[in-house]
């Protein structure tokens, strides 16, 4: 590939930028492997967590604390055998679980790993004489990258349970895809909140922004976009509550029942991987991802560290409260029925978070403008309760002609 | 480098359209829809437009096609076709003269206007280079100040579009005779 680089590209000819590519190469390799040893630790850390939730011990044979749990059963799913059903449509069957691990890896691409955001300096720090930022790409689209690889990563469950060639596969695809094409509009919408108050679509400037607790966008979208990004997100990851995917109550093992072997091994991977990666991602748009914490102009400052590695610690500590809410989430909160999943994502997620960025779009306009903010606050407001109020008139009225029909619920 | 993202991305496009007509499972067709829509994302990046590129993947492959998919497999018409039927008679002909035509007139699009094909246009501008987010501000301005009302136009033909599919499937027995 380099090669080919070379000779179409004779910019990248010369000993100087032998560096820059390097540090690229050098950077993919440490992406993916932190990938997969966060994945194989985040295994590791859901399975103890909510051992200890329910009173039981958890993995403890191998390893200290059991931490290498996961490693042995990579190992013997390795060598387990591998299963394709009779039925089955072979070539998709066998590319599905691809298709849910690549966009899986690709989305961690473009999280700010580290980087010293302090003092003005962007995320830059310097390696080898190089300017550079600790996260694998910064593409123009930035967030949106990882909004059209939640999209993709449909694909891989939904062909997953179709080239099955069985029902309860299939039917598990289908809710997923219902599910995540439905949250993904939530998702989107409450990512545009924090869109209009940062300016910028790239995660480094989002996070430059955030430089202190005021500044976080938490804060600075006024919480409720965060709420909803924390429940889409989790529908989107089809982690519990919204687990239809593969509740196994109703549908065996759901999408993946018939896969054995490595291939059961990289969707499971994939679903760990995409929760590591979600939880990076809130933290990026929502909580300053590697900047510390701040309040005002005091920092908190770890001592004796330098500050373009402190980036990666706080960056660490804050993904490891939100990998812990994911497991505290299915421990303790019980599986939504399927309507209930549709009315919560569409008569409430959706409009609430299109109100809000509403709310946030008309304050902008008021303070370019010169308004009262108060005024156009409360002026806004009214308008939005009063369209929910037609929704809800309108949601009555529709239900009343059903029950007209027939209809039981 | 632009070349061989073009023949790449070309491929893949080709490809993807070709398994579009040619396969007769309904899913694999849908696929290879999929490897078109993201060979002309591709060429959207090689042109600097990233966010028409980011909208093309999340909209076409991420929504769309995921619908298509979902209908196929909701009505469960994902076996592979019988091709020896024809439901319309004579529709092999009919298809192959409306392919020539629209070729045809394609080409001589092309030809008609082969005076322009060698120039260069005025290139990217500037500030979308520098500052990746110029980029969706300028396209925000055209959208939303020069071409407004076309904006808002297709914004409620879609209404439309869905409010039109939701009474139509509704089937109600007893609408307005009380019972």
């Amino acid at each position: 590939m380099s090669g080919v680089i070379f000779a179409i590209d004779p910019m990248l000819e010369g000993n100087v930028l032998w560096t820059p590519l390097l540090i690229v190469l050098v950077k993919v390799l440490l992406v993916f492997v932190v990938g997969l040893v966060a994945t194989m630790l985040m295994v590791w850390f859901e399975r103890k967590v909510i051992a200890g939730m329910q009173n039981r011990v958890g993995p403890n044979k191998a390893g200290p604390w059991g931490i290498l749990q996961t490693l042995a059963d990579g190992v013997k799913l390795f060598f387990k055998e591998d299963l394709i059903p009779e039925r089955s449509d072979r070539f998709m069957f066998r590319l599905a679980p691809y298709l849910a691990l690549v966009p899986a890896f690709l989305a961690f691409a473009i999280i700010p790993l580290g980087g010293d955001f302090r003092d003005g300096k962007g995320g830059l720090v310097t390696l080898f004489g190089q300017q550079t930022r600790l996260q694998l790409a910064d593409p123009p689209v930035g967030v949106l990258f990882a909004l059209a690889i939640s999209s993709i990563a449909v694909y891989g469950i939904m062909l997953a349970g179709w080239s099955s060639g069985s029902k309860y596969p299939l039917l598990g695809s289908v809710r997923a895809s219902a599910q995540m094409v439905s949250y993904e509009a939530a998702l989107g919408l409450s990512l545009g909140a924090v869109l209009l108050v940062s300016g910028t679509l790239s995660t480094a400037g989002i996070v430059n922004l955030q430089s202190s607790i005021g500044n976080w966008n938490i804060v600075a979208t006024g919480f409720v976009p965060f709420v909803i990004f924390l429940i889409a997100a989790t529908a989107e990851l089809n982690r519990p509550p919204f687990d239809l995917v593969e509740a196994e109550q109703e549908l065996v093992g759901g999408f993946n029942t018939e896969y054995s072997s490595i291939r059961f091994a990289l969707f499971f991977l994939a679903e760990f991987m995409n929760t590591v990666t979600m939880s990076a991602l809130i933290v990026t748009l929502f909580f300053g991802g590697p900047q510390p914490i701040a309040i005002g102009t005091t920092t908190l400052d770890i001592p004796f560290i330098p500050n373009a590695i402190e980036g990666t610690v706080w960056l660490l500590l804050k993904v490891l409260v939100f990998l812990y809410v994911y497991v505290w989430f299915r421990a303790t909160l019980p599986r939504f029925r399927y309507d209930q999943l549709m009315d919560l994502g569409w008569k409430i997620l959706i409009p609430g978070s299109l109100g809000w960025f509403m709310l946030l779009a008309a304050q902008r306009v008021g303070r370019d403008a010169g308004w009262d903010q108060i005024l156009v606050t409360l002026v806004t407001a009214l308008v939005l309760i009063g369209g929910y109020g037609l929704l809800l008139a309108a949601q009555h009225v529709s239900r009343v002609n059903r029950e007209k029909d027939g209809a039981s619920f | 480098m632009e070349l061989f993202v073009f023949v790449v991305a070309a491929a893949m496009v080709l490809g993807g359209a070709l398994g579009v007509v040619t396969r007769s499972n309904p899913v694999h067709a849908a696929m290879s829809l999929v490897l078109t829509l993201f060979g002309i994302a591709v060429m959207f990046v090689s042109h600097n437009a990233h966010f028409l590129a980011a909208v093309q993947v999340i909209v076409y492959a991420g929504a769309i096609v995921v619908l298509f998919l979902f209908v196929i497999m909701l009505l469960g018409v994902d076996k592979a076709e019988d091709l020896s039927v024809e439901p319309i008679t004579n529709q092999r002909p009919l298809a192959a003269i409306i392919g020539v035509g629209i070729s045809a007139i394609v080409i001589a699009a092309i030809v008609s206007s082969r005076a322009g094909l060698g120039a260069s246009g005025e290139g990217v501008d500037k500030t979308t280079l520098e500052s990746p987010d110029a980029n969706i501000r300028q396209l925000a301005r055209v959208i939303f100040s020069d071409n407004v009302f076309a904006f808002e136009l297709t914004s409620v033909l879609l209404l439309v579009a869905v409010i039109g599919t939701v009474v139509m499937a509704r089937k109600t027995k007893a609408v307005g005779t009380g019972k």
